[in-house]
Parts: structure tokens; sequence; C-alpha cells
């Protein structure tokens, strides 16, 4: 029976002992660090650049995102585009651009034409160690007048070697997908 | 009164004079049945006595009409009285406690009261099929058994489901010690060492109250392995090496025990494999590594006792790199690959994704025998249980766990038996218990379960009466109180769209940005409880009925989810909403034991109220692209089905063992099929004994798993940006049948005086088919595990 006595002492001494020490420590929330809640996309060649934004400050939530572009891209126009990436929910704003441009081995951007839309030519400006795109920056000529959708991907740990990945042919590429957002384009 | 009435009627009829009445009659063991050889009879007043043979008969002659008592008196058991009446008709049989000097009293059964449920079927799996898959993990083994099949992911995280059931509908009894494991998740396999285990046996319904009410699905009792009270020092290692993952197990245990009742056990083990692969391809990043280790000591004497006993486990385990997936564009190209798009070359390197799982469990127990009455025994445990789960992370974050959960768990329990009399047994206990979930904050990542204090009381009586020699009759009542007091945080847009808002505004504490910090506590008040018989007849039949109610209280990844289940790439939602789960049982089973036929039929029928089950509802949309939303829901559910055993001697050395499970679900409401259903199974395995030629053992298994023909279509569609199409993501149609092969066996070899040492090999899947199973998470993305060649080295000493 004492054995039991001191049992039933040191359990309810631990009941003690943990209600306490879990009220002391308040739960913090925890801001995702990952998420991307922004991406912005520049398009410079024309009279006036053109911006495309992605913004869901809701990442996995049921709030929808805004997705804008700023106006029409020129027809039979070379532009340059150039991306960057935030994190919006951590104060201050986190730039993931620098963290994949550290991890440039490891990310590879892709862009989807979607049919209608006259645009060719696409090219990467920026490569990787081994000499493998990135696709932070980027290049295309637009055609004539026309209308449709252009996709931007973001894949993590591609298998850039594969078989026309480099090229921007997704694929074979594999991986992960970190973004896969689309915007409706006009080509004036 | 009665007492008095018998003695009185005793001296009276003692004066008749008819004395040429025999008796027949066999002493079996209490606990299996077995027949005691060597047991005296001495009967009380004429003094006439009697000795069991090797089939544990007797036969007593020349005695008088009348009232005796037969003392009955063995070497290793209780000395038991027994009262009959002359002329005695047909054969008497009498249980004795064997196995007295053994721990089983102490450490396994918990009560000497009610130590198995009689009127339920058991099955179990004894030390050396443990031993033949000592390579393998819990889930493995009971995977042998009818009626339990397997929920995977992959081919090392292995979770046991009892007729069609799984994760918190389960109750793993770890040496008497209720498994606190964090057995919510589908991906969470019991954090214990098939090896520590001297046998492992399932009671396929709720009826060991003892434990807890809310096994709906059944119970798991994994013991170790009895210790004889006698001065010895023993101990046995095993060895394995399999192809198949080109990897190992070592596992080793030493004992000593004393004649004073003194005993201690320590025993180890350790795995490792690197990669598994199908008949066709590496699966890459499903190495694993798992090292264990316990400690047992103690005292056991008739009278009082008591045992310490520590175990830690630890797991690695890699998860399929093929399954692992950024969101539903990239699930829906995986699925439909015939094979993984990158192969790599084999390695034993465990990358992440991957789990790290880690459980402390110690526990401290007395005993102490009451004579004329039973036993009180008082029990606490500790246990700590560390999940960590690595994703594919950026910016460096790989190191860092994605899911760090720490659970912590202290039980104090009583149990007071009473077993005085032979013909009724009785025992009632209490349990108090206390649980803390801290969710590391590190991760970076929201909490998948949130932090929460959790208190649980428990009262239970549990009877069971020995009407006669063919008929037992046993019943049992529990109560469980839950209190749950969560620290939530919840995204305003889901606290919104859920109507939390709305039910729940008296929860929140405090506003931060875009999410809310709540305490949601939940009380539950649990009534559980069971009836049943078995009756024997024609001596080799028995049949059983049992009625069980069990009520399970929501587990906290049912009330709290909301958010990305990154290793499953969708996103799950739960529902504070969500009431008890309310199970009413119904098994039958008829056995027969003779020596050329033995089978078992098991029918059952599981009606559960507000059931709760997670199913795809629909896609979200966010920056990564689609997401599939899988929200758990409650509906009214039936499941039917059967198992059958059956085995036949077909000559002195061949054995032909057939085993078949069959389970149905469906929602009651609108009789949609439910999810997740394990497919009927075929298993028949003929086998060949010869013991006077090195003991061998040959034995060849075929195994038939049958399509899944009844699901429901949960598919959903998403949109292709790269191909500009909208496409159906198949996750309900299950794959096709499959035939498997395997082959086993054994031999001894007395090669060191003492000791004998045992070759074993064992080839699974022997034609190295290709297959994929329903039951295992990973079936979109890759085949299952080819061929495996098994050598087994086995050492007693």
């Amino acid at each position: 029976m004492k054995t039991l006595k001191i049992l039933s002492f040191l359990f309810i001494s631990t009941l003690i002992l943990s209600s306490c020490s879990s009220d002391d420590d308040n739960s913090e929330p925890i801001l995702e660090e990952e998420v991307i809640t922004t991406l912005n996309v520049t398009l410079t060649g024309g009279s006036t650049p053109v911006t495309l934004n992605y913004r869901d400050l809701d990442p996995d939530g049921s709030t929808a995102p805004t997705i804008t572009v700023s106006g029409a891209l020129e027809a039979n126009t070379l532009y340059t585009g150039s991306i960057t990436l935030l994190n919006e929910l951590e104060n201050p704003v986190d730039n993931i651009t620098e963290e994949i441009m550290e991890e440039d081995d490891e990310h590879q951007f892709f862009y989807q034409v979607g049919t209608g839309l006259n645009i060719s030519n696409l090219t990467y400006l920026d490569f990787d160690g081994n000499a493998n795109p990135l696709g932070l920056n980027f290049s295309f000529e637009t055609g004539d007048a026309s209308e449709g959708n252009f996709t931007i991907i973001l894949r993590h740990e591609p298998n850039k070697e594969a078989a026309g990945v480099s090229d921007g042919n997704i694929a074979n590429a594999g991986g992960e997908t970190d973004i896969s957002t689309t915007f409706e384009l006009e080509i004036q | 009164m009665r007492l008095s009435f018998i003695f009185l009627l005793t001296g009276f009829i003692a004066f008749s004079q008819n004395c040429e009445e025999n008796v027949t009659g066999q002493v079996i063991d209490f606990h299996d049945g077995k027949p005691l050889a060597g047991a005296t009879i001495v009967v009380a007043g004429p003094e006439k006595y009697a000795l069991t043979d090797l089939d544990g008969n007797f036969s007593l002659e020349g005695l008088c009409e009348g009232n005796y008592n037969l003392q009955l008196s063995h070497p290793e058991c209780e000395t038991r009285v027994v009262n009959i009446t002359i002329p005695y008709q047909g054969t008497l049989t009498v249980r004795m406690e064997h196995h007295l000097e053994e721990l089983d009293q102490v450490t396994v059964k918990g009560s000497a009261g009610i130590d198995y449920v009689s009127t339920q079927l058991e099955n179990r799996i004894e030390k050396e099929e443990i031993e033949n898959l000592s390579y393998g993990s819990l889930g493995d083994a009971l995977k042998t058994l009818s009626g339990v099949s397997s929920l995977n992911t992959g081919s090392s995280v292995v979770k046991p489901v009892i007729q069609g059931l799984h994760s918190s509908r389960i109750l793993i009894m770890n040496n008497g010690v209720r498994m606190q494991d964090q057995e919510w998740g589908v991906e969470h396999a019991p954090n214990v060492d098939l090896n520590t285990a001297g046998s492992i046996s399932v009671i396929k319904g709720a009826s060991a109250l003892q434990y807890g009410g809310d096994a709906v699905a059944g119970i798991v009792m994994v013991e170790p392995a009895r210790i004889i009270r006698k001065d010895s020092l023993f101990g046995n290692t095993v060895i394995t090496g399999s192809t198949n993952g080109r990897g190992g197990t070592v596992t080793s245990s030493l004992t000593k025990t004393k004649e004073s009742g003194w005993y201690g056990t320590a025993q180890g083990t350790f795995k490792r494999f690197g990669d598994f692969e199908t008949p066709d391809y590496v699966l890459n990043n499903t190495g694993m590594s798992e090292k264990a280790g316990s400690f047992r000591v103690g005292l056991n004497k008739f009278t009082h006792g008591f045992e310490a006993y520590y175990s830690y486990f630890n797991s690695e385990t890699g998860i399929l790199q093929a399954s692992h997936l950024g969101n539903a564009e990239d699930q829906f190209l995986a699925i439909n690959r015939p094979r993984p798009l990158v192969i790599d070359d084999f390695s034993y390197a465990i990358e992440n994704p991957k789990q790290d799982v880690s459980h402390h469990l110690a526990k401290a127990k007395v005993f102490k025998r009451i004579s004329n009455f039973g036993k009180l025994e008082a029990q606490y445990d500790f246990q700590f249980n560390n999940r960590l789960e690595f994703d594919v992370r950026r910016g460096g974050r790989g190191d860092r766990p994605s899911v760090d959960l720490e659970l912590t768990t202290h039980t104090l329990s009583a149990d007071l038996s009473y077993d005085a009399n032979i013909n009724f047994k009785a025992n009632g206990g209490l349990m108090f218990r206390y649980q803390n979930n801290f969710a590391n904050p590190e991760t970076g990542v929201r909490r998948l379960i949130p932090d929460y204090d959790k208190y649980d009381v428990g009262v239970y009586a549990l009877g069971k009466y020995f009407l006669n020699d063919s008929w037992i009759v046993e019943g049992g009542l529990r109560y469980d109180y839950n209190h749950l007091d969560a620290d939530k945080f919840y995204r305003k847009s889901l606290w919104e769209s859920r109507g939390y808002d709305v039910d729940f505004s008296d929860i929140v504490v405090e506003e931060f940005g875009t999410q809310l910090l709540t305490n949601p506590v939940f009380n539950y008040h649990n009534v559980s409880g069971t009836l049943g018989f078995s009756y024997s007849f024609s001596q080799d039949y028995e049949l059983m009925a049992n009625y069980s109610l069990a009520t399970r209280g929501p587990n906290p990844s049912e009330l709290f989810s909301e958010g990305l289940h990154h290793s499953a790439a969708r996103i799950e939602i739960g529902d504070l909403r969500f009431t008890q789960e309310v199970a009413h049982k119904v098994s039958l089973a008829l056995s027969k034991t003779s020596e050329k036929f033995q089978f078992t039929v098991n029918p059952f029928l599981n009606s559960i109220d507000d059931f709760i089950l997670i199913e795809p509802s629909g896609v979200e949309q966010t920056i990564r692209g689609s997401f599939q939303v899988w929200d758990f829901k409650q509906t009214d559910a039936l499941l039917l089905g059967f198992d059958l055993d059956a085995k036949v001697k077909l000559t002195d050395q061949f054995d032909y063992i057939t085993k078949f499970s069959f389970v149905k679900g469906y929602e009651r409401e609108n009789e949609n099929p439910l999810i997740l259903m394990p497919p009927a199974n075929l298993s028949s395995i003929l086998q060949y004994k010869n013991q006077s030629l090195n003991n061998l053992k040959l034995g060849l298994e075929s195994n038939y798993v049958f399509r899944q023909n009844e699901f429901p279509d949960t598919n959903t569609e998403i949109f292709l940006p790269i191909s500009e199409t909208t496409e159906v993501i198949d996750l309900s149609t299950p794959p096709d049948a499959y035939h498997l092969m395997h082959f086993n066996a054994d031999a001894d070899f007395n090669v060191f005086s003492k000791s004998v040492l045992s070759v074993g090999l064992t080839v699974t899947n022997l034609f190295n088919t290709s297959y994929r199973d329903y039951l295992n998470r990973l079936r979109y993305y890759a085949d299952d595990l080819g061929r495996n060649i098994v050598l087994r080295l086995k050492i007693n000493y």
C-alpha cells in the first residue's frame, strides 16, 4: 500500500507540474515561413512596362487570391521579364527571390503559353552554376494581337538534365510544384 | 445458509448404501485448455484418490451416492476444491489455474480475475512466428491473422486494420500499457518493436473493457515472454538478412530468473534497410533504420510482487521520393505515370521526406494477493512520444522538421479482482490519465495538431460466470470521462467559412493578423459495455456470441485539422462539432478443435453511429496550384463480414491451413461504400513437418487479394495548365486483384551443447509479381515490393 501511495503522489505531482508549465507559455501563432504569398512579374520592352501580380494572404485558406495584369502587351515586341517572390505574412516582408537565387540549381521556372496567345521565342536569361536555366529573368517576343493564358510554374528539385527541360519543356522535369499560376494576357 | 444446507444434505446422503458409482473426468489448463498430467484428485471423506494420465484423464471408482468435495492439486497449480454430487452424469472437466509459477499474473494480463475475454474470439501469434518475422513490423505480424489487414505508407509504415477499422479505433496494449503514440494519423505506425513480444493476440471487439472503452475495432495485446520461477539464465539472438532492401535485423535478449521470484530481462533490436525494390525498379528513399531496447526487473512471489519496465523505440523511415508532390497537378501527373519519373540507383541514405519517431515507455507495477478473495494491483506508466516529419524544404530548412509533436502521457490505474469462487470471477478498477501535447513552434510550419491538455478518468467492472462445464457467461461495463483543453490557432477565413464565428465565438482568446487563437474545451462522457456467452458442445465444438458497445470521443486530428498536410499533398479539415462515435458490435464464433480438422468461422456486424472518416470533397486554388481538400465527416456506418480459419491434418507430416477474410462497409443513410475497406483476402498454406529430420518445416503459401469493387467515387477534377485541359484525379479506383506465392523453410541444428541453432529461409513474392495494394497509400505512385529472400539464424542459449 505504501508503494501505491508513493505512486499516486508521483502522479499527482506530475499533474501539477505539467499543468503549471503548460499554462506558463502561451502559444504563439506560427507564421508559415516557406509560403509564397506574392508573385510579381515586370515585363519591359514596350512603351510602358506591364506588371503581373498574384497575391494570396490566406495561402491554403478559402479566401481567393487577387490576380491582376496592369495592361495589354504591344504586338511584335521583344519583352524581358523579371520575377520577384514575396512572403508578405512575415514582418518585415520576406523576399523569397533571394532564397530561389541561392538555390538556383534546385529550382526552375517554366512558362506555358496558352492557345491563341501569340508569344514565341521564350528564352531563359539566367542560369545556375551548372549552366542550366533558372528563369527569374526571361524574354519573349509577342506576335500579332491576340488573347490567352500565360502560366508560370516554379518547380523545386526538377531534373534539369532530363530531355528538353533546359529548353523550357516541363514534360520530363518532375520535382515538386512551388508555384503554378495563370494570367490572362492580351496583345494589342 | 446454503452452505449449511449442503453440509446437512451431504451428511444425510452419505449414509445411503449405493457405493458402486464411478466418476471419470479430465483436468485441463484454465488458460489454454491443454490437458494437465500428474494432477492428484482426492475425495474428501472416503479419502479415495486418483492421478491424471498424460491426457489429463482420471477416474474414481467405488463412490457412494452423495455430495463430495474433490481436492485437486498439481505441482504447478493452485489447489482447488470442487463440489460434486454422485451419481455424476457425463465427464467431469476441471480447469486448473496453471502457470502460477510464471509471470503472466504480474505482467501480462493485468488481472487474475478476467484474464481474457472468453466469449469473443482471440487470435494469437506465438513466439516462434514472431521470431520468423523479426525483420518486419508489428503490423506485418498482425497481418498473418485472419480479419487483420494493414494500411501502409510504403512497406515500412504499417498500421493494423481490424475488420475494416484502424487508427484510434484500435487499442494497442504493450506489456500492460496502453500505447499513446499519436495513433490517429494514417501514416503513423505503432511504435512497438515486434521483438519485445513473447506473444501477440488480437481481440476483435471492444470487450476487453479493462483497458479502454473506445476500441471500436479491437485490441492488440503485445505481451512479453512468460518467465518461470526457477534459477536460470537464458537468452536468444535472431539475425536476419534480406535481399530486398539489402539489410537486416539483429535482435537479442537475455533473461535471469531466480527461484525466489526475482527476475530481470534486457532486450535490444537493431534494423537497417536501404531502398526497397519492386520487380522492375528501385523505390528511391524507402530505406529505414530502427533501434529499440527494453529492460524489465521484478519480483514475482505468489503473494505479492512488482515489476519495473522501460522501453525505448526509435525509427527513421524514408518516404518514397516519387510520392513527394507539390500540388494536385503533380499528383495527377504522378498517378498517370506507369512508374516514377526519376529512378535513381539503390542507396542506404534516408533523405527528406522522412519520419523520425521516438517513443519512451516506463511503467511500475505492484500487486498483492488477498487470500480467499483475489488480487489488488496498481500501475503507473509514463510515455513520451516525439514525432518528427521532415519535408523537402526551401532555403536550407531541410534540417528542421515540418512536424515536431511531443506527446506526454501519465497513467495511474488500479485493479481489484475476485477469484476465490471457482464459478464466478470478477474484477473492477479505476484509471486516471493526463496527457499533454506540445507542438514545437520552431518548425516554421503551422501546427498540424494543437497544443492540448487531456484528462481521462475511467471506471469499470467485469464479471464472468462459469455456469457449468459448457456454459460461460460474462459481462462488463465501463464509464470514461475525457476532458480536452486545447490552444488552437485558426485562420480567420476557415473560422468564418465553417460558421465557427457564429457557434464558437466565445472560445476566441486573441487575434493575430490572419489567425485567431482559440481555446476549445470538450468534455465527453463515454459508456461502453459487453455481454456474451460461450457454449461448448459435442466435445470439440465451441460457440461464442458477444455484443459490445464502444464509445470513442473524436481525436485531436479529427477535431482540429485545418490546413495543408504536406506529406499527403492535400488540405485536411476537421470539425469542432464532432460528437462521439458509438459502435454496437455483435460477433459470433463457431469453432471446432479436433486433431484432424479445426475450423473457426467468425461473422460480425458492427453498426457505428457518427462514424468519422475523411474523404475528398473538392479542390482549392493556391499559388502552388490546385490542392485537393479532404474533409472529415460524420456518418452512420455499418460494417459486416466474416473471417474463416481452417486447418486440416492431411497426413502426419502435411497440414493444410486456409484463411479467408471478408468485410463490407457502408454509410447507413445512402448505402454508399466506405472508403478504404480492405478487399477480400484468401490465404492458403501447405505445410510439411518432419521432427526426425532436424525438425524440418517447409511451407508454401498462396495469397490471393481480391479487387475492392465497392468504393466511393470521390474523384475530383482539376484544370491542368500544362495541357490546358480539365482532368480527373482518380484517387478512388482500386488496383486490380493480385496473387502472391511465398515459401518458408526452417530446420534446427544442435551445433553447440545446450543451445539450438535454427536456420530459416523465407521467400516472399516468389514469382516477383508486380502488384499494387488498395490499402497502400503510395499505390498511386509505384508498385509494391518484389521478391524478397530472407535468411534467418536463430540461436537459443
